[in-house]
């Protein structure tokens, strides 16, 4: 039992993480129908921000949590800067082109950004500085075996706090009305007066800092960075977007929790139904396949209409 | 039509740009007089480009060294590098051109066995000796007469640590966590295992992840479940700083057994204190005392502003073994230098003494280290079976002022 | 001359050319004369190369269909067939040899191990292509992406095709053949990238081809027309699988060492620049692509040290580029060079100017149209 409980923490902190990263991919797809291959990447910068504002202020000294706080928040901010950038630069010059023209620029930016960390730094991994002091510490004893981290209970605590913030913005401001009224009709928001291009922006600017705030936190638990970090976490979160139905943001964050946990329960209780831990990687997509078949609208989405 | 003229026009040029390159490799050829040209390959800008760029920094380091002592036999060595980003496709490619357009007398790489597996057949098939620093797979020296390599192999080392964590540590539970992708990591799992249980213990639970993981707290709560004495983690050092991060952060108390992918600077970074207690078995050991093996750690440092990993040791004793066998041979003509390296026996290598067994795969000690406060700290050296331990401390060239038999715990021996 | 002699003129000329090059290209060389094998090996990827740009481009290009898992579809190949090599196809191969001798009792063998493998891609991407294909494009994206993924990770679990090891022979304690036969030479190569690029050109002229621009022009009203759109798509997809398949074969069979590394995420994405590059919609192009993007980093290699470490930005940047400036590769849906197999087409009414599309539709490429809301 113990045991159980454990994998579930453990599979709800990862997911947590997917959720951060999914709600990019799903407000960004809600707006503009766009699968941000560079994404992942955005949460790989968000990382190496943080990683690069630690070393440059000589933060990394010691544990303290106001260190993990500026981190958090300059690597945000710049994270939100690149997202903007890939936006303008990249992405909007060719919205007006098919859906395959703006896929393949979405993989040449992710390639681009990958490439360049690769060539700049290298891809061998580097070692994220530990605020949290979780090299030392000992966990805390929930019951029989079962333990939490304060790295765990942090990244799940800061997780869930940014969630309720988008929330806020999205349901209760006038940008957030905005932003729903782009998702539901570009065309039509715009003729309501609605400025689309700089709420696309802002859209980028939200789930980069999302994803660097991903970064960042994921690096307390796992300090492991390197240039190639996104690719698969950000497919994994994307499978959880489309898990949760794509372009709905509490799904968003169900489909990261699922993932998550199926990801653990596979490697923890895989063996008994003849899945070997091996295929953990394999689980999220084999999951997307069945989401396809079945309910292709994701558990939370309403089925769209394809317009004429 | 345009169109066409500019497509054929470019498709010219990538050819007559190929060909150029050609005029430039023949140039100086690897015959009997004048520069011998040397071949390196290995992942430069790959997820493994740690690993060979430093086997480049040893190599380079060795032939250097030669150079400035006036060549073999007079004649300077170059050496010609290749990248082939960790992809077995691209590692086949580099050989073949290392051989057919530079026309290199030997080959030394790569460090992935999976890559020399790719590419060994082609030097097999053009007759060129190669020699791997470090790739472990057994099948590696099965393909050929040509194909050498400096270090010890996967069944060996599982067994060493096996040895170590039955006889010294007296373990008799132990748990497996491995990494599913890298054939290095699978091997080391098997040969542990097969040693393990045949010493009488017992292995309670085997986990695996791939390289890239970000986490494995799925894997090392079932190995808790399974309450072992120790997990051996034969992984690299990207995973196992996390993996022992994560291990203390579930309470886990059984210390971490591991293999030489562990040796890289930036461990510690990502590990810290939580590898505090862990062992490593390696080729050989930064702090040891010998003179030869400190002057060549204090050489690389100030070259390279780093310490030496065992890659870059193996990296600089195979360029070394290489030299020897040319001078012994008195020639770089293939057959003779294949069998020159074939002779080798007891060269006094950074990396311990290396003698090749007739299946062209080097007999040596492999070391023990404890890893303690950012150190790894000198434990124990176990010899393979038929291999005498060296009587006197002298002859020693692996720091092992061992008189004891294998595997042998010399307190004595920690500084 | 009757169209049949013609055909049959441009088989035994095809026929000779490979023959003839393939002896250039051997180690012993075409009356002395050799090529440095350097080039062959390089000439043989960029063979194989075409075929995998060619087939995705039948998918992709002509449409419409996104499909990043290329390098999955040519894993299942190369594996499937070699595995039939190594463990089967040796005592077939004896028994044959003593019918109609050694030379042909082994291509025999190779053309059906191809065969083979080419069968086992079909039906993968069968089995990929239905479930994600009745859905819209984007999902077949990340569903192929997902399933090459998957395939790569079950290749790893099979000890018997090396897992983690490679594959380069027989494991024990499997009887087999103990290192993979070097059956792929340049006739071989060449052969099959000739074959792709005529089945797919016969195929873009056809009935099917206009279904299928049809469904990437407008997939509604290609549906409202009464085309079977995801019959289609599923047919071009198979197919497209199939020529993978092939690839795989051939690179197994002439790399003699098969290993999962060499079948990632990137090698899909490789493909995909080729078909960009040259133009997605365009044969000529696909081909084009793949020979650029298989010789470039060959030649790249003369670079000092650092540019050398900055050419997949090259790369990312250049893809960047073209979606920026020129959307429609550098071919656009134009073909060339293709005037030989014009002239073994049905053509009444004479040939047409090389420069002139077959197509009329496939001249307008998607790209050009505004994006649907």
């Amino acid at each position: 039992m113990d045991t159980f409980v454990q994998q579930l923490i453990n599979g709800l902190n990862i997911g947590a993480i997917y959720a951060l990263i999914a709600l990019g991919y799903t407000m960004v797809y809600g707006i503009l129908r766009l699968i941000n291959f560079a994404h992942g990447d955005v949460y790989m910068v968000g990382a190496f921000a943080g990683y690069y504002i630690a070393l440059n202020l000589g933060l990394s000294a010691g544990p303290s949590l106001f260190g993990l706080f500026i981190v958090l928040v300059g690597s945000m901010m710049i994270a939100a800067i690149v997202g903007m950038v890939i936006e303008r630069f990249a992405y909007r010059p060719v919205r007006k082109y098919s859906r395959m023209t703006t896929l393949i620029m979405a993989i040449g930016v992710s390639l681009l950004i990958e490439n360049l960390f690769v060539a700049r730094i290298g891809a061998a991994p580097r070692a994220f500085p530990d605020f949290l002091g979780s090299q030392s510490q000992q966990p805390i004893q929930l019951f029989g075996n079962a333990a939490i981290s304060k790295a765990q209970i942090i990244i799940f605590m800061v997780s869930i706090a940014l969630m309720l913030v988008l929330q806020y913005i999205v349901f209760k401001t006038k940008v957030g009305t905005a932003m729903r009224a782009v998702s539901f009709n570009l065309n039509s928001a715009k003729l309501m007066g609605i400025n689309t291009d700089a709420i696309i922006s802002l859209t980028f600017a939200i789930g980069s800092a999302l994803a660097a705030a991903a970064g960042v936190l994921t690096a307390q638990y796992n300090p492991n960075i390197d240039p190639l970090m996104g690719i698969l976490t950000g497919l994994k979160a994307f499978v959880a977007a489309v898990l949760g139905g794509i372009g709905n943001i509490p799904g968003a964050v169900l489909g990261g929790l699922l993932i998550g946990a199926a990801e653990t329960l596979v490697v923890g209780y895989g063996a008994h139904v003849g899945i070997a831990s091996t295929y953990r990687d394999a689980v999220a997509f084999a999951i997307l396949i069945l989401v396809l078949l079945l309910r292709p609208s994701g558990l939370l989405g309403s089925t769209v209409q394809e317009k004429v | 039509m345009k169109r066409t003229l500019l497509a054929l026009l470019l498709i010219t040029t990538l050819f007559t740009s190929l060909a150029c390159e050609r005029r430039g490799g023949t140039g100086t050829s690897g015959g009997g007089t004048g520069t011998i040209l040397v071949g390196y390959y290995g992942d430069l800008s790959g997820r493994t480009s740690s690993f060979g760029q430093s086997t480049k920094n040893g190599v380079e380091m060795a032939a250097d060294e030669i150079n400035k002592a006036g060549g073999i036999d007079g004649r300077q060595i170059q050496i010609i590098t290749e990248d082939d980003q960790g992809e077995p496709n691209k590692a086949a490619t580099v050989v073949t051109k290392l051989i057919n357009q530079d026309k290199v007398v030997a080959l030394l790489g790569e460090v992935a066995s999976s890559n020399t597996l790719a590419a060994a057949p082609k030097a097999q098939e053009a007759k060129v000796p190669m020699i791997s620093p470090s790739s472990t797979n057994p099948a590696v020296t099965e393909i050929g007469d040509y194909i050498f390599r400096v270090c010890f192999i996967d069944p060996f080392q599982g067994e060493v640590m096996a040895k170590f964590a039955a006889q010294n540590l007296k373990a008799k539970r132990a748990a497996i966590l491995y990494d599913f992708n890298a054939d290095y990591s699978r091997g080391l799992q098997q040969f542990f295992k097969r040693s393990f249980t045949g010493l009488g213990g017992e292995i309670v639970s085997e986990q695996s992840y791939t390289q890239g993981d970000r986490d494995f707290s799925g894997q090392l709560t079932q190995i808790r479940g399974a309450n072992p004495d120790v997990i051996y983690v034969p992984g690299y050092y990207g995973e196992v700083g996390v993996i022992a991060n994560q291990t203390k952060q579930l309470g886990i108390k059984a210390p971490l057994l591991g293999g030489d992918g562990w040796d890289a600077p930036q461990l510690w970074e990502l590990g810290g204190a939580a590898l505090n207690g862990d062992y490593i078995s390696n080729h050989y050991s930064v702090d040891d005392p010998s003179p030869a093996i400190q002057k060549f750690v204090a050489d690389y440092k100030a070259r390279f502003k780093i310490l030496p990993d065992a890659l870059a040791a193996l990296g600089y004793d195979s360029m070394k073994v290489l030299a020897d066998a040319i001078r012994r041979a008195g020639s770089t003509e293939n057959t003779k230098l294949r069998d020159a390296i074939a002779q080798t026996k007891n060269f006094p290598g950074v990396t311990g003494s290396i003698s090749l067994d007739p299946a062209r795969n080097a007999v040596k000690p492999a070391v023990v280290l404890k890893l303690q406060d950012l150190k790894f700290v000198y434990e124990t050296t176990i010899y393979p079976e038929g291999m005498t331990p060296p009587t006197n401390a002298t002859s020693s060239t692996t720091g092992a002022p061992a008189t004891a038999a294998s595997p042998a715990t010399s307190p004595a021996a920690q500084k | 001359m009757p169209t049949f002699i013609k055909r049959i003129l441009a088989l035994v000329v095809a026929v000779v050319v490979l023959v003839a090059l393939n002896a250039y290209m051997s180690r012993g060389g075409l009356f002395g004369f050799g090529v440095p094998y350097y080039y062959v090996e390089i000439i043989n990827l960029t063979g194989i190369s075409i075929i995998l740009a060619v087939s995705l481009n039948l998918i992709t290009g002509f449409t419409g269909q996104f499909s990043i898992g290329h390098a999955g579809f040519m894993a299942v190949g190369a594996y499937s067939s070699v595995f039939l090599t190594v463990y089967y196809s040796e005592s077939a191969e004896q028994w044959l040899t003593g019918i109609v001798g050694a030379t042909l009792a082994q291509s025999l063998v190779f053309l059906v191990v191809i065969l083979f493998g080419a069968l086992v891609a079909a039906v993968a991407g069968l089995v990929v292509g239905i479930p994600s294909l009745r859905l819209r494009g984007d999902y077949l994206a990340i569903v192929t992406l997902g399933f090459a993924e998957i395939i790569r990770i079950i290749i790893l679990n099979i000890d018997a095709v090396g897992g983690a090891t490679g594959f380069r022979g027989r494991v024990p304690p499997w009887d087999g053949r103990l290192l993979i036969p070097a059956y792929a030479n340049f006739i071989w190569i060449g052969g099959f990238a000739i074959i792709t690029i005529v089945v797919v050109h016969n195929i873009v002229k056809s009935d099917i081809g206009r279904a299928l621009i049809s469904i990437r022009e407008d997939e509604l009203a290609a549906e409202a027309m009464g085309v079977n759109t995801t019959r289609y798509k599923v047919l071009a997809f198979v197919i497209s699988s199939a020529f993978a398949g092939i690839a795989g074969a051939l690179f197994g069979h002439f790399r003699q060492f098969l290993h999962t590394n060499d079948f990632q995420f990137i090698r899909s994405i490789e493909i995909i620049i080729m078909i960009v590059l040259g133009g997605m919609g365009s044969i000529a192009g696909s081909v084009l692509g793949a020979i650029v993007i298989t010789i470039l980093p060959e030649t790249l290699r003369k670079l000092p040290g650092d540019l050398y470490s900055y050419r997949l930005v090259i790369y990312s940047a250049l893809l960047i580029l073209i979606m920026l400036t020129r959307p429609q590769g550098v071919m656009g849906a134009r073909e060339f060079g293709l005037s030989w197999l014009k002239r073994a087409q049905k053509r009444p009414e004479g040939d047409k100017p090389i420069d002139e599309k077959g197509v009329p539709i496939a001249q307008q490429t998607t790209v050009e149209k505004p994006k649907e809301i």
